[in-house]
Formats: structure tokens, sequence, C-alpha cells
């Protein structure tokens, strides 16, 4: 307990130069640390008073003055850049039950300096991430990123309703964007969903040199740059082999890149490989290892949900709409019955989050799909696949409905009649289908979220970035969503339809002759046993 | 203002001064060895240990490829699964994160997950007719994307919730480290598997490629090593490189003459449904039929002879030695960065003198991927047992669609006669 007790009262006190406790060690491994975290422009041998001693306080009073992605200093005490650079500033208090825990679980009993380490462990444990913090100064305010206008019109409110408008606004702002992109057409949505791919990896990205200062790796962000181009290369490739099949034949290099195109994506990818092999420094191998991982995490999350939002896209653009509309009005109105009834809390990553909340939104949801979905099906720009028209040189979308956009006649269960008092209701079948969707971004889409909290808990964000005012960045609208491309595209390949007839043609004419040979005749047998061929036919 | 470092300092760390050592586990080589051994100096002993040892891998290769691709199959799992767990047990011991049980059991399941949907996909493709016949491997097949989907969602919802208070930023890390681990071992374990369907000569030739590239850069790094090639790896010299290049070459050549030769190395592997076994019966494709080429004319006068009768195949066989030459060894670079970012000497001690599986198995690691990549850009289009089985899932209409496309295509190409009736 006299153990506990000293290092208890030692923590107390952080600003102190070490205390008798652990002496000279103390303060030479404090004083290593204060080098290390100095920046570039700190040489080796300066002495060590040169890092700021009240570093905190600096960086609280300089605001968010590093790159965007830290807002709220009273997380994290700055951002990217040299500036100042601290790496946590609290006074909290650490709890006994985790001294003692970690007492327990290193029983092997640290030597002196290994004793300061856990101690520090401890401490940055246990404050790190607390509710309760204890800041003895008032943070500032963040880098206010709202306009000019908008900040004169509402100086008079209070600062809750107005940061409430702002995000009203700003939402509306949204939405309206939304539609007019949606107005202007597919080619357009493709530019769209690329330029929010591209912004995301930013995002993500930064947050990853923030967390590892690799500022002063130059190679690293044109590798991950690099890398970034050469997998979105591969994917647009594979999709503009596949829908523009007939434009990629008529021109010759085009074909020729198509042909071997996954030879050239890969030789692409092993160039970045071997660039980064051939750049590995000898004293940040762990450096560059992590963020070669971070990198490909951030490739396989964003770059292959925005492929599949892209395919989804190609199928109807109601496939693209409902789906990213739902998260939209689930995030919204889970909210609405949030601030309106909320009550038990949902989960302890989102303390804002009520069950509640969680419920309402999904019976909200799913009612906005079924009524969404009701209205996109009668129109045939949103119904039929995007297809490009070689004559016109561009997407058209027209085609006769399928099946799934026809109104038919469905006999409402004997519950519900009594109810309504109808026999039958006219629906889509896609309707059917909507509430499958709604209830996937309803109950599955809130743990993409939770994700993205968790993500911002451990690295210590408020926000992706700050890209958009009131909302944080653009990761933070899209975090939902993440899960949901996927889902829509897996549905869509399982349940709705089957593999691509002109792709299936155009592998067909890559095989060899006796191959095509044995699959028509194949086909032909099972066309037969189905009573498809009729002599008829045949003869055409 | 003290600068303190949390529980996870050492890992956001600049340098790699300050990160704690791995230890080392113990000795395992078997007792036999070291009792034969002991009477010779240490350095002699560990040569002596390594090269039993390879002659044993060696051996033992040999016997599960005469014991058929189903072996092999077994054979790549079983080292797919043992690469994942010695990745993962460093990502352990780096991360002190023995204390999160729930992750040791996420980790296996994503693995579990991942392979159940590349292996589906495979089985799939390769055993269309077998699965006809049953009903329930229809159902499976049918909705296989969705059901691995919702395995995958299992465990993203299990890893979101296990999140605990103090622990996220190490739970984010192993759940990356897990991902990524994933993407390197099943993916090249996937395509190895890919690459033994198409002719278990296109699994043979590149494997013994890259091994013998890692045996003779070894050698003549020995006999003749003088000027260092990377600063990565201190033992890799030019000399070993550029000698390890050539000879792979040859070695390549030679190896693909004599494998060639055989039905049971060249035939793509075939499942049967009668015998419910592999075969690998067929009538060889050109590309294993001798041809004659005219030689160029310095090699003319080298050689004194006009023509040469040679596989097509050795052609590709000189492509691919080179790319185990070349490129190979960045992926032992890679590697080797690898412990020492991360303070290991090996990556586990499975095989005594060598280290663990993945040691063997880090040049390969290329391998794998540009041989598929490469069978699919030159060799052979797509795979026309999924085409097929694709056209099957089709709706009748677009069926009888694509009948008269390819139809009227067959035709045209003149190897269908258009007289010909049912």
């Amino acid at each position: 307990m006299e153990v506990v007790r000293v290092r208890v009262r030692f923590l107390g006190r952080r600003g102190e130069r070490a205390g008798a406790w652990q002496g000279r060690q103390r303060s030479a491994r404090v004083k290593e640390r204060r080098r290390r975290w100095a920046g570039p422009s700190f040489r080796a041998g300066d002495p060590a008073a040169e890092g700021p001693v009240n570093r905190c306080g600096a960086a609280r009073y300089s605001g968010g003055a590093g790159r965007g992605s830290l807002r709220a200093p009273e997380l994290s005490c700055g951002s990217g850049g040299y500036a100042a650079r601290p790496r946590r500033c609290r006074a909290g208090v650490s709890s006994m039950t985790e001294l003692r825990q970690r007492a327990v679980r290193e029983p092997d009993a640290p030597p002196e300096d290994k004793g300061s380490e856990s101690e520090a462990r401890v401490d940055g444990e246990t404050a790190s991430d607390s509710e309760s913090r204890v800041e003895p100064a008032p943070p500032p305010a963040a880098a206010d990123d709202t306009p000019e206008v908008l900040n004169r019109a509402f100086s008079k409110l209070s600062s809750r309703w107005k940061n409430w408008w702002v995000r009203g606004i700003l939402t509306l702002a949204m939405i309206a964007f939304f539609f007019i992109i949606i107005y202007m057409g597919p080619m357009v949505l493709m530019m769209i969903v690329l330029c929010v791919q591209i912004k995301c990896f930013h995002e993500i990205i930064t947050i990853g040199y923030n967390v590892y200062h690799s500022y002063d790796l130059p190679w690293f962000r044109t590798l991950s740059w690099y890398f970034l181009l050469c997998v979105n290369y591969f994917f647009y490739g594979e999709t503009v082999t596949d829908y523009f099949f007939t434009l990629v034949q008529r021109e010759e290099p085009l074909r020729i890149l198509s042909k071997y195109h996954r030879f050239i994506s890969f030789t692409l990818y092993l160039i970045g490989f071997c660039m980064f092999v051939l750049s590995l420094v000898k004293k940040h191998y762990r450096l560059q290892f992590y963020m070669f991982g971070w990198t490909h995490v951030t490739l396989l999350i964003i770059v292959t949900q925005s492929h599949l939002i892209i395919h989804n896209l190609f199928e109807g653009m109601i496939w693209f709409i409902v789906p990213i509309s739902c998260v939209i009005c689930n995030d919204i109105m889970a909210y609405m019955f949030g601030f309106f009834f909320g009550r038990t809390p949902l989960i302890k990553l989102s303390p804002k989050k009520t069950w509640e909340g969680f419920i309402g939104g999904f019976f909200a949801t799913v009612l906005f799909g079924l009524v969404l979905s009701y209205v996109m099906s009668g129109y045939r720009c949103f119904v039929c696949p995007v297809e490009f028209n070689n004559d016109t040189n561009s997407f058209t979308v027209d085609c006769e409905p399928s099946d799934l956009f026809r109104l038919q006649e469905y006999i409402i269960p004997g519950v519900i009649q009594s109810v309504i008092g109808w026999e039958t209701v006219r629906m889509y079948p896609f309707q059917i289908h909507s509430i499958a969707l709604s209830t996937f971004a309803s109950l599955i889409g809130p743990f993409g979220g939770f994700f993205a909290s968790g993500f911002k808990r451990a690295f210590k964000i408020k926000d992706f970035a700050n890209t958009i005012p009131g909302h944080g960045g653009i990761m933070d609208r899209f975090d939902c969503q993440y899960l949901m491309a996927t889902f829509v595209n897996v549905y869509i390949a399982s349940f709705i339809r089957g593999p691509n007839p002109s792709k299936l043609i155009q592998q067909f004419l890559t095989l060899r002759p006796d191959q095509q040979l044995h699959i028509f005749n194949t086909l032909k047998s099972h066309l037969n046993d189905k009573g498809m061929l009729t002599a008829a036919m045949e003869d055409e | 203002e003290t600068d303190v470092d949390d529980r996870y300092g050492d890992l956001d760390s600049r340098t790699d001064s300050d990160i704690p050592e791995i230890s080392s586990s113990s000795d395992r080589t078997p007792k036999i060895l070291k009792k034969a051994l002991s009477g010779l100096s240490s350095r002699w002993k560990n040569w002596w240990i390594r090269g039993i040892l390879t002659l044993t891998m060696i051996f033992f290769f040999s016997l599960i490829i005469y014991m058929g691709s189903f072996m092999l199959m077994l054979l790549v799992l079983g080292i797919q699964v043992k690469c994942f767990h010695e990745i993962i047990t460093i990502g352990y011991r780096v991360y002190h994160s023995y204390d999160l049980p729930w992750f040791r059991t996420l980790s296996w399941y994503f693995l579990l997950c991942v392979n159940y949907f590349f292996y589906g996909e495979t089985v799939a493709d390769y055993f269309a007719t077998f699965v006809q016949r049953e009903e329930q491997l229809q159902f499976l097949i049918r909705y296989h994307r969705f059901i691995s989907f919702a395995l995958y969602l299992a465990g993203f919802c299990m890893f979101v919730l296990s999140l605990v208070k103090k622990h996220y930023r190490l739970q984010f890390y192993m759940f990356a480290w897990t991902h990524v681990t994933l993407l390197i071992t099943v993916t090249q374990s996937h395509l190895v598997i890919q690459n033994l369907f198409e002719g278990m000569i296109w699994f043979l030739v590149p494997i013994s490629s890259v091994i013998c590239n890692d045996i003779t850069a070894y050698l003549f790094g020995f006999f003749f090593g003088r000027t260092p090639l990377i600063k990565l790896s201190p033992k890799k010299t030019w000399e070993g490189f550029i000698g390890g290049f050539f000879s792979t070459v040859v070695f390549g050549f030679i190896v693909a003459y004599l494998l060639s030769k055989y039905q049971y190395f060249v035939c793509p592997v075939e499942y049967r449904s009668d015998v419910n076994s592999f075969v690998t019966e067929c009538e060889p494709s050109e590309l294993f039929q001798l041809q004659s080429y005219s030689l160029p004319p310095f090699l003319k006068t080298v050689l004194r002879r006009e023509t040469v009768s040679l596989y097509p195949f050795q052609i590709h066989s000189i492509a691919l030695s080179t790319f185990a030459s070349l490129i190979g060894p960045f992926g032992g670079f890679f590697a080797s960065g690898f412990k020492r970012a991360f303070k290991i000497k090996d990556f586990a001690n499975t095989i005594p003198g060598h280290g663990g599986i993945m040691d063997r198995f880090d040049c390969q690691y290329l391998m794998a991927t540009f041989v598929h990549v490469y069978i699919t850009s030159f060799i052979r289009g797509p795979n026309p047992s999924k085409v097929l089985q694709q056209l099957l899932v089709l709706q009748p209409e677009q069926q009888l669609n694509i009948y008269k496309t390819l139809k009227t295509h067959l035709i045209e190409k003149g190897i269908l006669q258009p007289t010909l009736k049912v």
C-alpha cells in the first residue's frame, strides 16, 4: 500500500520535475522522451530544456492550428505538424484499482526504470479513456470553419441552438447537393463517388500520419497515394472492361490494356512494393511497417466499398439511392427519436445513442424505405440498368422495367386486413426488397458508426477532419454507409440477378474453340431439358 | 510538463530504439541430431542441421507430390494456418494482448470466414458436377456470397461489441493486424491452389525456382560473395544475387523440360464424380508438346545445331524463374524488415535451424500471385467450368439470348457447322 500511495502522490503533481522516488533515472528517461517528441529540428545533444515545458498550455491556446484533423484540444492537445506536440495532456488521478491490477499483472517486479514506465503506462491508460477528465484550464474554441455569413446570422443565438442550426442547414445543403447530383446523371455520380473516396482516404491517412508522426518520411505519402492509384486503376479497369465492352474492343490501345489488365495492375503494385522495401530506413522500420499496414487496411475499407457502390449504381440508380437514403434517414430519425424520447443508453461506445432512438429509427426507416421505393419505382430513369450507348457515346437509362418494378397485387395477411380494411394491396416487388435493405440499414448500419466511434476514441480525435462545418469530415458522414454498400452488392448478387450476361459472353469469346464448343453443347442440352428450345428456334 | 507515454507509447514511437525485445523461444533441435553432431564446432553444427533439415523438407515435399493433388491442397491449407498463427502470435507479443481473450477467438474466426469464402468459390468452380448432385450444397453455393458476408458481419459486430473502454487502440491494432495477415496469407494460398488446379507443373516449377534461388544465391554468396546487396540483409551479396539468377533460370529450364513429359504434372486437375477422386488425364495442350525452334545465329555457332526441340512451356519457365530471382528476394527483404522492426530473430521456432514456416515461405509470397496473374493474362482466359456454372444460373430468357449469340458466333468462326441438328 505504501508503494501505491507514493505513486499516486507523485502522479498528482505532474508538472514537477522527478521526485526523490526514482531519482536521476526517471528524469533522464523523461528528458529522453521530451527529446524524441520535439520535432525534426531537434538535434541530439541539444539541452533537453529546449523541449517546451508547458506544452499543454502552449498547445491549448494556439487552438487547433495544425492540420485539421484534431479539433478539440482538450482531448488531444494539438494536431499534426511540428508546432506543439504533446502526446497527452491530462491531469488525471489514477485509480487505485488500476494500479493494483497492473501490479498483479506484472508480478515480475520491475526494475527501477521499468517501474517508471509501468506507472506511466497506468497513468496514461486510466486517464486516457476516462470520461471524467479534469482540465485545469478551459479549452479554447476549435478552429471555426463555419462560413462568415452563417456566423453573423446566428451571432445572437445561444451556442447550443447555433450548433443545431448550423448542423441543420448543412444537412439540408448536403441533401440538396445530393439531389442535384442525381439529376445530373450517372457519370457525375461516378465522379462524386470517386472524389468522396479520395477524400476519405486522405482523411484516414492524415490521421495515421498524426498518430505515427511520420511526416518526415516523405516517401510515405508518395507511396500511399501511389497505392491508392494502383488499386483504383485495377478496380476501375475491371469495371470499364465489363460495362464498356464494345467501346473497349473498338479502340486498339484500350483493347490491349484490357486484355493484359491484371498483369499491368500487378506490375504497378509490385513497383510500389519494391519501392517500399527499398525505402526502409534503419531506425524507422516499425513506423514504416505500421504505415504500410495502415495504408492497406484503409484501401481495403474504402476502395472496395466505393467500387461496390459503382457496381450497384450500374445495376440501376434506385439500388444506389434507396440504400444511401435509408442510412441517412436512419441517422436523422434515430437522432430525433433519441432527442425527444431517449432514455436508455444503447452502448458504452457512443453514450448519446439510446434504445428508443434505435428502435424508433428502425421503424421510421422501414416506412421511409417503403415510401421512397414506391415513389421511385415509377420512373424508368431510376429503375433501368445504366448502359453505355455506343452510338451516342453516353449513358442511357432506357429499358423495359423488369418484374421487380411492375405493380403486383399482394394479399394482405389477416391481421393487417382488419386494421386497414383492404383485401389486397398493389405494390412493387422491389418494396419487399426495400424492407430488407432498410432493416439492414437500421440494425447493422449503426455498427459501422460504432466502429468509427471506437476508432476515434482509440486515436483520441473528435472528428475525422474539419471539412463540413458542424459535421466533421466526409468520413464522419459516411461511416454508416460503410457496410451498406457491400450488403447491397451481395444482396443483388445473391437474390436479384445472377452474373452479368454481357460479361459472360465476353469471357466466352476468350476461351479456346474446343472449350467454347463444350460449353455450347452443355448449354444446348440444358435448354433442351428445360424445353426452351423448339425446332422452330433451331432454324433461326 | 512531463511527457508521459501511455501504455501504447512504445507502439507509436518514432524510432525503434525503445521497443521491447521479444524473448526468443527455446531451442527445439531434436536430441538425436544434437548427439550426432556434438563433436563438431558450433558453426559446422549449424550448417549440418540446416542441411539435414533442408533435405528432410525436400523429401517430405516430394512425398506429398507423389500422393497427389488433394494432399497438396491439404498441405497448402496447413501451411497457411501455421503462417497465420505465427504472425498473429507475433502481434500478440508486440501488443501484449494475451489478456484480451476475445481477440484470439475473433482472429481465428475471421480466418475461418475468409477461408470459407475462398474455398467455397473454388469448390463451386471445380466441383460443379459434384455440387449439382447434392441439394444442400446447391443451396450453399447459390447463396454463398450472402452466407460468407453474414458470417463476416457477425464477426465484425462481435468485434464492435467487444471494444473495452481502456483498450480501444490495442483492439483496433489487432483488428488491423489480423486483416493484413489475412490479406497476405489467405489470398496467396488461395492463388496457389488455383495454380495447382491449372496443372501441378504450375505449382511445382515456381516453388522450386524460388527454393533453388534461395539455395544457389546462398552458395554463390558463400563462395564468391563480396559486395553487399542491401542494408536490410547484410548477408546478401550482389554475387549471390546474380549467380542465383543465372542458375535459377537454368534450373527452371531443366525442371520444366523434365516435368513437361508427364501427364500427371501437365494436365489440369479435375474431379471426376464417377470415381470420386481427382484425375489428371488429358490431351496435353500445345504448351506441352515439343516444338522446333530455330536458334538465333550466335547460338547456332556455339551449339552447332540449326534447331532445337523445346516445350513452349520452357519459354514461360524462363519468365517464371526470372521473377523468382529478381523480385522474389524483395519478399525476403520485406520479411527481414518486418523482423527487424519487431525485433525478432525468426518468426517462430518450428523448424530447427530454419526458424518458422513463414521464414521458409517469405520469398514465395509474391510468386504465387505472379504465377496466377501470368496464367490468366498469357496462358488461358477465364475458367471454362466457371463460365458454364454462371451460365446455368441465369434466367431462362437470358440463357436463350446467349445461346443464340453463341451459336451465331460459333458458326461465324466455323467451329460449329450450321447444318448440324440436335
